[in-house]
């Protein structure tokens, strides 16, 4: 009864609606920050240059396919198949690359489009067969998973010919910083991603398709399409990431792509977007990621055992979808 | 306190003095005052956004007031959260639905407090004995075991209302409860309010029908911008001087239909169009500058056939025509490209995107086309445009960036309607264009359409406002059972010869289907269109 009649409040809580928003976004920089200054305080090997630069670095594939899927995460939907499908695109890339020898500029593109060609197919599925987005993509997950292996025959694919491949992640582009070329990439994305979701119609009706779908549907947008468009947008960062990885390792490597996609989810909604959609940044995802990404650095550097890391990384995830529940009921 | 009339009866049962509440950037009230006697129905009224319903809220516990007081029978009051309010006496039916659509009538209204065995088990057979006892006390026309999300919008404020009476309160509060109900529907409603009126209890009554007020209502409390104006009886003072009182201006003059449009090209041909669940051979056509009314009783299948023509529901056959040629209609995006839009009789629902601002609302529709290059959003036009539909509807709220589900009912319904301005279509299928909007502002969505109609557009309004569709539209098509009855000119159309026609039922009644000329025994009219499509 006493649920009922305040969500019914309708206009709710307007004042604390409206910080909660950022609110979200403050409290995971905010716990960022706490993180930060636990670990600098815990380690004398956390607070330095070198390992700044190294938790950057394995925010990386993370952050990338955290990106992709905000997109998707804002229209109400979700991506179970891009931990999996990195995997399969990083083992494209060692075919395109290695395999048939394409030049590298052919190789990257051809892998990124890859990607997007696997986003478009969950797309396809979602918009026009109406399977659900946890269902099409859970089946993509399992059909990506076992393609990588296929293709690749179960072994993994070196980039030792392809010099130029590696330095794509490990590289320095700016001479004489170390600073790795990986985190130029991702800020980079990250800015087009932004921009895009934020300057133009692409990132509205991800929005609008997520706050109330059949109303954008009725006020003549086409969501089937768009929602195809986002997917296969998503899809591109999937490949992108396939090649962060298999450029950070030197090789495709087929198996190592499950768990990713609940990472680079747990970052999504870490960083403040809504599962049930409509609402969320990039900024936010970004932040999302560094979270997982300096935990697991942080973590590390104090010996603890891979296995508590996972538990914590378990227990940080439940926070952060808890809170989303209790922002849900807000709102 | 008003004690000027003092008649025996006039004990107040429940006082508000001097409250005060405000939003973020709006003073929604501002030393109010509200005086309801023991054994009345007080109409409230007030233009969209005047505070009626945030006074409510305040009744009912959902908001605090910033300041001010209560008093419940002589007792200073409280009002903790909504439970409270309900143990203190005070029901509330809100202007917005509060139900589960997939729990039963029974579990609907006994939410929360749900009769138990030994404490943890759900007693599902008293739970539906009280619910039965409680519809039948009430003379509700309800089945205590069918799911909500099944029943009609009358029969849903039904369950609201028997919700809000199981409470047994002494003051029940109704925030336009027949918004969505027909006359027949509202004068079951209004029988049910003069059975629940004791001596001991009152109705708070908030409407924007005048012609309700009067009947049901025995004073009007009058607010305006958040303030108190007076309060009247009714049968001392004319619907015209309420108006006065409600809108502090004078109103355009009614506005009609303009001008014949029997000389004007047909824009668009509906033909047999006909959908599994419902419509049966709908067929008419549409002049360009034309208002056509729809009228019907509830489930005729107005909404549904403008679903079925903008693609909104799948079609089962039929063939529409759009200056002369034929179009294809799968995904309301199509219609909209074809320049045919439909505004939704339910704004929660198919309108709004309530978690966004009136900017992003306004201008979705027109997004794509109006105020973007190459896929690049112009935030400036589109505020700008938005700023501009905020003014000429005068949209109540503090800026074009606040979030749509903290407007008043009204007010977003005129963000609905500014979306479809903005997207300048040649034909708008307005379904219930004026729900919820108080008569002043009625008025100049009249005049608006009017005006569209000038320019050339064609409109298609259904209304369940016989008045409003008698009065604005050029010709009149009414429907029954799936079917259109009758297409009326203006001439013709009347209360009465659309009600002939609305009820007609041919599927039943063999005189009825005679009438239509249609052959009683064959139901399958709808089958053999089937090669149309
Ligand atoms: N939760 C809220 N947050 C911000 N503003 C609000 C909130 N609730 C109401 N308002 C504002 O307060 C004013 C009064 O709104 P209210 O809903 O009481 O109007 P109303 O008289 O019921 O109008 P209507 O006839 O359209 O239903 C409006 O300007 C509205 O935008
Ligand atoms: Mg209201």
């Amino acid at each position: 009864m006493v649920t009922t009649r305040e969500k019914s409040g309708v206009a709710g809580r307007p004042v604390g609606a409206v910080v909660k928003g950022r609110l979200q976004q403050l409290l995971a920089f905010a716990s960022l920050i706490v993180i930060f200054a636990f670990f600098s305080v815990a380690s004398p090997f956390f607070f330095t240059y070198g390992n700044f630069t190294a938790i950057l670095f394995s925010t990386v594939v993370i952050g990338t396919l955290a990106i992709g899927t905000t997109f998707v995460i804002i229209t109400g939907g979700i991506d179970l198949s891009i931990g999996t499908g990195m995997a399969l695109c990083a083992v494209m890339s060692g075919v395109f690359i290695v395999n048939l020898d394409l030049p590298l500029a052919v190789g990257l593109v051809a892998t990124v489009l890859f990607g997007g060609l696997m986003g478009l197919v969950n797309g396809i599925n979602i918009a026009l067969l109406k399977i659900p987005p946890f269902i099409a993509t859970l089946a993509m997950m399992l059909v990506a998973e076992g393609l990588a292996l296929v293709v690749s025959g179960s072994a993994p694919i070196y980039f030792s010919e392809e010099p130029a491949y590696t330095k794509i992640s490990t590289g320095n582009l700016i001479p004489g910083v170390d600073f790795p070329n990986a985190v130029i990439v991702l800020i980079v994305v990250a800015v087009i991603a932004g921009v895009l979701l934020t300057k133009t119609v692409l990132g509205r009706y991800t929005y609008s398709i997520g706050s109330n779908e059949e109303a954008t549907a009725l006020s003549g947008i086409d969501v089937r399409k768009w929602k195809i468009a986002v997917y296969a947008f998503a899809g591109l960062f999937i490949g992108l990431a396939g090649i962060m990885i298999s450029a950070r390792l030197g090789s495709a490597q087929p198996a190592t792509g499950m768990g990713y996609e609940l990472q680079a989810i747990a970052a999504v909604v870490i960083g403040g977007t809504s599962l049930s959609g409509g609402k969320g940044s990039i900024v936010g995802t970004l932040i999302g990621a560094l979270i997982i990404s300096t935990l697991n650095n942080g973590l590390q550097i104090m010996s603890i055992p891979q296995e508590w890391q996972n538990v914590i990384l378990g227990c940080v995830i439940l926070v952060a979808v808890y809170t989303d529940i209790l922002r849900k009921k807000e709102a | 306190m008003l004690t000027e009339t003092a008649t025996p009866r006039t004990l107040p049962l429940l006082e508000v003095e001097g409250v005060d509440k405000s939003f973020p950037g709006v003073r929604a009230l501002s030393d109010m005052r509200l005086e309801l006697r023991a054994g009345e129905v007080l109409a409230l009224v007030g233009e969209n956004g005047a505070g009626k319903s945030t006074l409510m809220k305040l009744l009912s516990g959902i908001h605090t007031p910033d300041t001010g007081t209560f008093t419940l029978d002589g007792e200073p009051l409280t009002i903790a959260g909504p439970k409270h309010a309900t143990e203190l006496g005070i029901s509330i039916i809100h202007q917005e639905f509060n139900l589960v659509p997939h729990l039963t009538v029974a579990q609907n209204v006994f939410i929360g407090r749900e009769p138990r065995r030994a404490r943890l088990l759900l007693d599902e057979r008293r739970l539906v004995r009280d619910a039965r006892e409680l519809i039948g006390r009430l003379h509700l026309p309800l089945d205590p075991n069918a799911v909500v999300g099944d029943l009609t919008v009358a029969n849903q404020q039904m369950v609201e209302i028997a919700k809000a009476l199981s409470y047994d309160p002494k003051v029940l509060i109704m925030d336009e409860p027949t918004a969505a109900l027909n006359d027949a529907e509202v004068a079951t409603l209004h029988e049910l309010i003069r059975r629940f009126v004791r001596p001991e209890t009152g109705v708070i009554y908030i409407s924007h029908r005048m012609e309700e007020i009067r009947r049901i209502a025995d004073r009007v409390t009058v607010i305006r911008d958040g303030q108190y104006v007076d309060t009247v009886d009714v049968a001392a003072t004319s619907t015209r001087e309420i108006i006065a009182m409600m809108v502090g201006r004078t109103l355009a003059d009614h506005a009609g239909p303009q001008g014949v449009r029997a000389d004007r090209e047909v824009l668009l041909e509906v033909t047999g169009l006909s959908t599994k669940a419902l419509l049966k051979d709908v067929t008419f056509d549409l002049r360009a500058g034309e208002i056509l009314g729809f009228a019907g009783l509830m489930g005729a299948g107005r909404t549904e056939t403008a679903r079925a023509i903008v693609g909104a529901d799948p079609v089962d056959g039929g063939v529409l025509t759009l200056r002369g040629s034929r179009i294809r209609i799968g995904h309301p995006a199509d219609a909209v490209r074809h320049g045919i839009g439909y505004l939704s009789e339910d704004r929660k629902r198919y309108g709004l995107l309530l978690d966004k601002d009136v900017k992003a609302n306004v201008t979705l529709g027109a997004l794509a086309r109006r105020f973007t290059t190459a896929g690049f959003v112009h935030d400036r036009a589109a505020r700008a445009a938005a700023s501009e539909y905020v003014g000429s509807l005068r949209i109540k709220t503090p800026s074009v960036d606040q979030t749509t589900k903290f407007l008043s009912g009204g007010n977003q319904q005129k963000v609905v309607i500014a979306k479809w301005l903005a997207r300048d279509c040649d034909i708008l299928i307005f379904d219930e264009p004026t729900r919820g909007i108080d008569v002043g502002a009625k008025e100049e969505i009249y005049q608006l359409l009017n005006e569209l109609a000038e320019q050339g557009k064609s409109i298609i309004m259904i209304s369940s406002e016989l008045p409003e569709v008698l009065r604005m539209s050029h010709r009149v098509v009414v429907m029954s059972e799936g079917r259109v009855t009758r297409i009326l000119d203006a001439a013709e159309a009347s209360q009465e010869t659309i009600m002939h026609y609305a009820t007609l039922r041919p599927d039943e009644n063999v005189e009825d289907a005679k009438e239509l000329g249609l052959d009683p025994v064959e139901t399958g009219a709808a089958e053999d269109e089937e090669g149309k499509a």
